[in-house]
């Protein structure tokens, strides 16, 4: 079964913050990390990207490095300004209560029962 | 598709919220062409970090973008500060990037050394206190 923000979303408890159709795009892996030209670097194109920044700079990194969707740990806000970027470039951004770590676990091993 | 697409961008200087455009804008023309998921990949990440450099670094600048059907070709010019030690700014973990800007994420010092990897080829041409320009070229094959 294809893994999805959407399914990401139903299946680990994580709240949708922004995306329109690209809730519907396959994930393929977990990465993390905060700093964003690490992210540029290294993040693998259709990766869920976890992370604490939810600026308006991360949704660009997202959408540049070809991440299928941003999730911020913790509880984190997405800040008015990246929302409304996230939504004008259709960046699927999900929310998780859980520390960085616990989240991207949690998106791998959904993706792992899956494969 | 023989003839070549020209962009040219202004880059406005501290404008955080609209980093990116500029790369966004090329990222999207390339998908319309139907230019290879990897060649976009490269072109999106080289072309952003330089972009970004520019609001940061240099108080903005300018980029021209030329797509031909076998390359695309990246000029970046800036009236910046200019860096000093091209060398030492290429290396991974150099960066000069003040406090503020580094809580948004800046400054891990990777975003040239990211430019390089992208590019299969680059010049960094710099004066101090006259700017800098970034030449890069991403073969589409
Ligand atoms: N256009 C520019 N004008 C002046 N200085 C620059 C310019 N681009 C880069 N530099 C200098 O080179 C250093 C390294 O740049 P690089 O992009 O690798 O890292 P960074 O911008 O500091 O951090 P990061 O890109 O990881 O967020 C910068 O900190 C800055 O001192
Ligand atoms: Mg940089």
């Amino acid at each position: 079964m294809k893994i999805t923000p959407a399914v990401l979303a139903r299946e680990l408890g994580f709240s949708v913050l922004a995306g329109g159709q690209s809730l519907e795009r396959a994930v393929d892996c977990a990465y993390s990390c905060d700093l964003l030209s690490f992210v540029m670097g290294r993040a693998p194109a259709g990766c869920a990207w976890v992370t604490v920044m939810g600026n308006v700079n991360a949704v660009a990194v997202a959408v540049l490095a070809d991440c299928a969707c941003v999730i911020l740990a913790d509880g984190v806000a997405l800040d008015p300004a990246a929302k409304e970027k996230a939504e004008a470039q259709d960046v699927a951004v999900l929310s998780s209560g859980e520390p960085v770590f616990e989240t991207a676990l949690a998106v791998h091993e959904l993706l792992s029962a899956r494969q | 598709m023989p003839q070549t697409i020209h962009f040219q961008y202004t880059v406005p200087g501290d404008d955080f919220t609209r980093a990116g455009e500029a790369s966004s804008s090329v990222k999207k023309a390339l998908k319309k062409i139907g230019i290879n998921p990897e060649v976009i990949r490269k072109v999106a990440i080289a072309m952003y970090e330089g972009e970004i450099n520019m609001v940061i670094h240099a108080g903005g600048g300018s980029i021209d973008v030329d797509i031909t059907p076998d390359e695309v070709r990246m000029v970046l010019v800036d009236h910046g500060p200019g860096i000093a030690n091209i060398d030492l700014a290429m290396q991974e973990g150099w960066s000069t990037a003040p406090d503020d800007v580094r809580s948004l994420g800046f400054g891990a010092g990777m975003g040239l050394p990211n430019m390089k990897k992208c590019s299969d080829d680059m010049t960094v041409e710099s004066v101090v206190g006259q700017g800098t320009t970034v030449r890069m070229t991403v073969l589409c094959h």
